[in-house]
């Protein structure tokens, strides 16, 4: 047997006394191979990541590089021993250029000169097949041009070992080929690569390996080609788990939104919506197909009242009175008392709807504080719903009364959903409730949503996964470039022609992702 | 008519030049996402160090030599502003107090400590009057020897200390360093974003602390400057007045450039004796005009925010503490 390329052997780490993030892992990756990494939210696959890289001091263990015992103390050292890692949340800076980002913290022999980087950030372009201008600024680029960045950056440092933190999080299914693509010519270039995902589907599709860890725990690594989907999902939850979305016919289904022409302008004065205009019926789930940042955003917002409407018409079909309301020109205080729930989950998970420093209860309170008849806040009932959605959930949180910021990011939107869910909505919004979240956390959200559509509520999904798309929506909307090119139904769609869909090009505008 | 608008630049120049100091040793700082608002305390202090040391050295012998003159009082200043900087970067760096109280706490400190010890020093060694160091300015006040020889030119543009040339010289070495150099992208990488810095191998404890120590002294400078070149060696309590907020609105106006701040230290300079230049002016009226480096510095900010040019922004991570290991 080959000597391993890195080798951990009972690595243990604590974040304070009470939390165990890893506890004796240990880990084999090899030259020229591909290892998954995958686990649950919070099972301490980017913490033990981070070990390796630096970012954190392990508590127990021990480190092998190429053989030999290593003591990584930071990041530094980390390159030393040529370790690369690419992770979740880009780490460069934005008003760098790529190359001044790529060369960024390195002490190389003889003088500073850009010129001389560009150069031989091209020739690593080239040699992979990446598609990168170094002069362009970090922040004119695509999520998929920065990750590119991210990889180029750790090749350039001639890294071995290259560690990708959820690398397709983000992309689409065209970048994520692409991608792939890059890693196996790596593979072949004899690099050992470990890819922490919760795809399944990737996982049996590009490793050579998967390690499991299970809250923290190692549970085992086995050879991709001996094992199956539910194996894996076995091995990662510690119990079988139905994969299958259980989708119904819509009942009873009325118009409940009605979207009139609706045109949005940013603040730099670009065009985000144009003319979009459809219907969201309730016991549905209309889902909602784009390039990331094709105006979703700006559309879940403008529906509740977050965001500034140039022109158009938003109709409300009240089932409580049975008349319509205009939702245009209403506040968003208004517009949720009618029963329009966002649930909007950007990027940042904390940036809207939760506050991190809060704890469950007080987040639950935020949307009921106003409710209370005396002047004092009223904790009872609150608390009673922040305990049900910790125990229906499934919540891993020490308490109630833990600040939500320190809850790992499946939580944290178990608790977001679950709040807007409690106040009965009759229609619910969504954008990428499941965006980083594991398998079993994602079909959680998803029963969570199928259960509302039963429930007569009109449910928007803003998603990335084509195939959870197709499987879950009954129809699926399709933006490109702010515009809608085409409503498709979801029984039955193809996931090309969605595909295509996505990018197609009017007026010769192309997309900025 | 020539002659004043000569006299006018020289004068421009003269009050320029605490400014510049100021507002490059601010840059340096602010690069690295500390705000230091301590500055105008610093500069206070560099200044009454700088007294200090000469003073102890010209009453310590009957003849001094010229070059200990400006050797002490310019390693004494350089050490008093060392304190406050270092006083600054264990607050905000280390402890993680917040930058805005904390500098502008130091600036209360630093005035108090320059009033205190241009009030007393006399005093500690027996003496009454005010201070003044003539030998020491004559000192740091030296021009090129053929300055005077070139007429009008001479007399406008060349006819200052050595200080004057030495900030400039400051503020070109700083804008080298910050776009040519590895340590220079690093540091700006710190004030930008210190996480990434920090996943790129960049010590950014250490880059925040030296920056602000640099940036410090350098500021310091400026207060030297102003006590033995621009009053010939003389302290005046709150002599040196809001320069030290004039400059840190340099550094705004230059939008953190320091070849930029160069001129605008000189506009700025000008707009602060403009009024004894213009005959004739009512006391409000010089007001108003003495209000203008303000108001420019206003729209300055209003024009950048609209334009929203990204590269025009402030360091982005600018009156921030870093904590590592938050999750």
């Amino acid at each position: 047997m080959a000597v391993a390329a890195i080798e951990l052997k009972n690595i243990t780490k604590r974040f304070g006394t009470k939390v165990v993030a890893n506890k004796n892992v240990c880990l084999t990756a090899y030259k020229g191979e591909i290892l998954s990494l995958l686990g649950e939210n919070g099972s301490g696959k980017t913490t033990l990541m981070n070990m390796i890289s630096g970012i954190y001091y392990p508590d127990e263990g021990q480190i092998f590089i190429n053989g030999e015992e290593v003591v990584i103390r930071s990041p530094k050292d980390a390159f030393k021993y040529k370790i690369g890692m690419i992770h979740q949340h880009f780490k460069l800076i934005d008003v760098f250029s790529a190359a001044e980002n790529i060369v960024l913290g390195l002490e190389e022999e003889g003088k500073y000169d850009i010129k001389t980087v560009t150069a031989r950030v091209k020739a690593i372009t080239e040699q992979y097949g990446f598609d990168l201008d170094p002069n362009k600024k970090i922040y004119e680029m695509s999520v998929s041009e920065k990750q590119t960045v991210e990889i180029i950056k750790v090749l350039y440092r001639g890294a071995d070992i290259l560690i990708l933190d959820e690398p397709t999080a983000v992309l689409t299914p065209q970048e994520t080929q692409k991608l792939f693509a890059v890693l196996r010519r790596m593979r072949e270039d004899g690099k050992a690569i470990i890819i922490i995902t919760h795809k399944l589907h990737e996982v049996l599709s590009l490793s050579d390996k998967v390690a499991v860890l299970r809250k923290g725990e190692y549970v085992g690594t086995v050879n991709t080609a001996e094992t199956n989907e539910s194996e894996l999902t076995e091995m990662m939850v510690g119990k079988k788990i139905d994969l299958n979305i259980n989708r119904s016919e819509p009942k009873d289904s009325v118009d409940r939104l009605e979207i009139k022409n609706l045109n949005c302008v940013s603040e730099e004065g670009i065009k985000t919506l144009d003319n979009v205009s459809f219907t969201v019926r309730s016991g549905e789930i209309l889902g909602i197909a784009g390039i990331a940042g094709s105006g979703q955003r700006e559309l879940l917002e403008s529906i509740a009242g977050l965001q500034p409407i140039e022109s158009g018409e938003i109709i409300y079909h009240n089932p409580k009175t049975g008349k319509t309301d205009e939702l245009r020109g209403k506040s968003p205080i208004q517009i949720r008392e009618l029963g329009v729930r966002l649930s909007f989950v950007p990027e940042d998970r904390l940036g809207m709807g939760l506050v991190g420093n809060m704890d469950i209860i007080d987040n639950m309170m935020l949307r009921s504080y106003r409710k209370g008849k005396s002047m004092f806040l009223e904790r009872k009932k609150p608390k009673d719903l922040a305990e049900r959605i910790i125990k229906d959930l499934e919540v891993v949180t020490p308490s109630a009364q833990t600040p939500v910021r320190k809850l790992s990011g499946g939580n944290v939107q178990k608790v977001l959903v679950g709040r807007e869910i409690a106040a009965a909505p009759t229609v619910l919004m969504a954008a990428y409730p499941v965006r980083g979240l594991d398998i079993n956390s994602s079909y959680a959200i998803y029963n969570l949503l199928n259960e509302q559509k039963e429930n007569g509520v009109a449910v928007v999904f803003v998603g990335e996964d084509l195939d959870v798309l197709i499987e879950l929506c009954d129809r699926i909307l399709v933006i490109s470039s702010g515009k809608v090119s085409g409503i498709v139904e979801g029984r039955g769609a193809d996931k090309g022609e969605i595909g295509l869909m996505m990018t197609k090009v009017d007026g010769g505008a192309e997309s900025g992702c | 008519m020539i002659s004043t608008i000569f006299a006018f630049i020289n004068a421009a120049i003269i009050q320029s030049i605490p400014l510049l100091f100021g507002a490059t040793g601010e840059i340096i700082t602010e690069k690295s996402g500390n705000l230091n608002l301590g500055i105008p305390g610093i500069m206070y202090m560099g200044g009454i160090s700088g007294i200090i040391g000469g003073y102890i050295y010209e009453h310590s012998t009957a003849s001094p030599n010229a070059a200990l003159c400006i050797i002490i009082p310019l390693l004494s200043s350089i050490v008093g502003s060392l304190l406050l900087a270092l006083i600054y970067s264990f607050l905000t760096v280390t402890l993680r107090v917040n930058q805005n109280v904390t500098g502008l706490a130091l600036t209360t400190f630093g005035i108090g400590i320059g009033n205190f010890f241009g009030g007393s020093l006399l005093s500690f060694f027996g003496e009454t009057g005010s201070i003044s160091l003539i030998k020491t300015g004559q000192c740091f006040k030296a021009s090129l020897p053929f300055a005077n020889k070139l007429g009008l030119f001479g007399k406008t543009f060349l006819s200052f200390g050595f200080l004057t040339y030495l900030a400039i010289i400051i503020a070109l070495v700083t804008s080298y360093f910050l776009n040519r150099t590895r340590a220079g992208l690093s540091l700006r990488s710190v004030g930008e974003n210190p996480a990434t810095a920090d996943a790129a191998g960049i010590n950014v404890t250490k880059y925040k602390y030296l920056s602000t120590l640099i940036g410090g002294a350098i500021a310091g400078l400026g207060g030297l400057y102003f006590v033995m070149d621009y009053t010939g060696g003389a302290w005046t309590n709150n002599g040196f007045g809001d320069r030290g907020w004039l400059a840190i609105a340099i550094v705004i106006f230059a939008i953190w450039r320091p070849t930029t701040a160069i001129f605008s230290s000189f506009l700025f300079g000008g707009l602060y004796i403009l009024c004894i230049y213009i005959p004739g002016l009512s006391s409000s009226a010089k007001e108003l005009i003495n209000m203008l480096p303000y108001v420019v510095t206003i729209l300055v900010l209003v024009i950048i925010s609209m334009r929203k040019k990204r590269e025009n922004q402030p360091p982005a991570s600018l009156g921030l503490s870093y904590f590592r290991e938050e999750r």
